[in-house]
């Protein structure tokens, strides 16, 4: 049995993301004027410094951008091994999430794969976590 | 020699172990005084100090010493201090020291790196973690996903590299390698190095998160490394070969670990050479930040000593890169072989080597010139050292 994730301290910024997955939703914080994408989200728009910025439910697909296969347990019972990634979402140029790759063996897992959201709550918070898409 | 030029005029380094006893304060003023008498400096001369990251409350393990507890032992009077997490990398507090002194403010400076981190793991009565229930911050973004340690960030560049230029984990053994090899001749990691690295002994070793095994980290340390960065105008003042500060940088295009395809190592090398006429061939030896065995390779190709993708078979074989060759690195140890000081060992080497004083270890011919880094990800620092 794995220990609780470690819980994100919620906000109003970071508030959508942790917790659109209660509604099934993959929040990225999107700007109203320009269209591109701050990740990680800020009340401002990195692109065009617009505050007209809102969460955006983004498709909840992607790509592996680059992997590793954990092998240290970082905590008490962590369970090992297990893939650390980041995805990048498909229409959401620039925006990159670090993740774990589950419901596969570690072995299976290499770049480019395609990969689709499932969200694991804990305590409130709806994880993100990816897995290949057959 | 014009005011308007920065020195390093003393290199310290109190013991180097694990699981240390004696105070981190003391540590430091064993270092400091190491360095004072290279530089045939007394405390008395001394009107700054420039640390990174600061005192961390939080775990004093990772920095249990602030500038202001040095200014307060040794009763120096400043002019400037600062110790400060949010600058460039560790190197940075000697960039700082070295502005300072350049614009007059400051004629001698200590600048330190002190870390605990063994000992105060093994005294957590002492030396407690603050425990936080949740995490914010940059950190929020990983460590929900129990990617906890750089390792498991760097891990994906090394990965990357991997994936698309061959890099082979057998070439990037020879980081490790060749640390422990170069550490065998330095009287300072005997705790930390205690017989040299094989490639089977690499290559069979415990995976900490692919492609890093135990031997691609380095390991927690006690110490402290001081550098003291003169003005030009006070050289008279000094007894030893002072190295000029003859170039620095420390870029960054995005704070960021994961939203980046590579570490800044690649903005901060190209820019260190826009500031010189030196060219990567007129350097004599490199000293390049390796907390994790890939650091280097970034190192190695962002300062344009190979192209971007070639580092992997740059350094295959470890025979370029060893102490004989044609580009030696980390010719103490490194920090995997000569323990985590935390970017500062990467200066005091640097500074050694090009003074001839490195004993056992030091390179053949007249070095005169030197690379030294630090950082990971979007912390990156690079000081270039000249000998004139």
């Amino acid at each position: 049995m794995n220990p609780p994730r470690p819980k994100p301290r919620l906000d109003a910024v970071n508030r959508p993301f942790w917790t659109g997955g209660a509604e099934g939703k993959l929040n990225i914080t999107r700007c109203g004027d320009c269209g591109e994408y701050t990740h990680p989200p800020l009340p401002i728009c990195r692109h065009c410094h617009s505050e007209n910025v809102a969460p955006h439910a983004v498709a909840g697909t992607g790509e592996i951008d680059s992997y590793t296969i954990n092998y240290q347990p970082w905590a008490k019972d962590l369970e090992v091994p297990f893939v650390i990634a980041r995805v990048r979402l498909d229409g959401v140029p620039g925006v990159i999430l670090t993740t774990n790759i589950v419901n596969c063996p570690v072995e299976a897992v290499t770049f480019d794969d395609k990969v689709r959201v499932v969200f694991e709550e804990q305590n409130g918070i709806h994880y993100p976590l990816f897995e290949k898409v057959n | 020699m014009a005011r308007k030029e920065a020195y390093i005029t003393g290199v310290g380094q109190s013991e180097v172990g694990v699981r240390l006893q004696r105070h981190p304060l003391l540590l430091t003023i064993d270092a400091i005084r190491e360095a004072l008498d290279e530089a045939g400096l007394t405390v008395e001369q001394i009107d700054g100090v420039f640390t990174y990251p600061g005192k961390v409350p939080s775990f004093l393990g990772f920095s249990p010493v602030g500038s202001d507890e040095i200014i307060e032992a040794l009763g120096i009077k400043s002019k400037w201090h600062n110790g400060a997490m949010e600058q460039g990398a560790q190197l940075s507090a000697i960039g700082t020291a070295a502005q300072a002194v350049k614009e007059g403010l400051c004629r001698h400076v200590i600048c330190f790196r002190t870390v605990y981190e063994a000992a105060a793991l093994s005294r957590p009565d002492e030396y407690p973690m603050v425990r936080r229930d949740e995490v914010d911050g940059a950190s929020q973004w990983t460590s929900p996903f129990w990617a906890l340690s750089a390792a498991c960030w760097t891990a994906q560049y090394a990965m990357r590299h991997m994936h698309r230029y061959g890099m082979t984990r057998e070439q990037l053994g020879q980081i490790a390698l060749n640390a422990s090899r170069n550490a065998m001749k330095n009287p300072r990691a005997r705790a930390i190095t205690k017989e040299a690295l094989t490639l089977d002994k690499y290559m069979s070793a415990r995976m900490i998160t692919s492609p890093l095994c135990l031997y691609d980290c380095d390991r927690f340390t006690d110490a402290a490394t001081v550098v003291i960065v003169s003005a030009g105008d006070a050289l008279d003042e000094v007894k030893c070969t002072p190295v000029r500060i003859a170039a620095m940088s420390a870029s960054v295009d995005r704070y960021s670990w994961d939203q980046v395809e590579w570490p800044a190592s690649y903005e901060t090398g190209a820019d260190l050479w826009k500031r010189t006429d030196y060219t990567p061939r007129d350097v004599d030896t490199i000293q390049f930040y390796d907390g994790f065995a890939f650091l280097p390779i970034t190192w190695l190709e962002g300062l344009g000593f190979v192209g971007k993708g070639e580092g992997g078979a740059f350094i295959e074989g470890g025979t370029r890169i060893a102490i004989d060759g044609e580009l030696p690195l980390n010719t103490f140890g490194g920090q995997l072989g000569a323990g985590r000081l935390h970017g500062f060992g990467f200066a005091h080497e640097a500074v050694t080597q090009l003074r001839g004083t490195a004993g056992e270890r030091q390179i053949p011919g007249d070095p005169k010139v030197a690379v030294a880094t630090s950082g990971g990800g979007p912390l990156a620092a690079a000081l270039l050292l000249a000998r004139d």
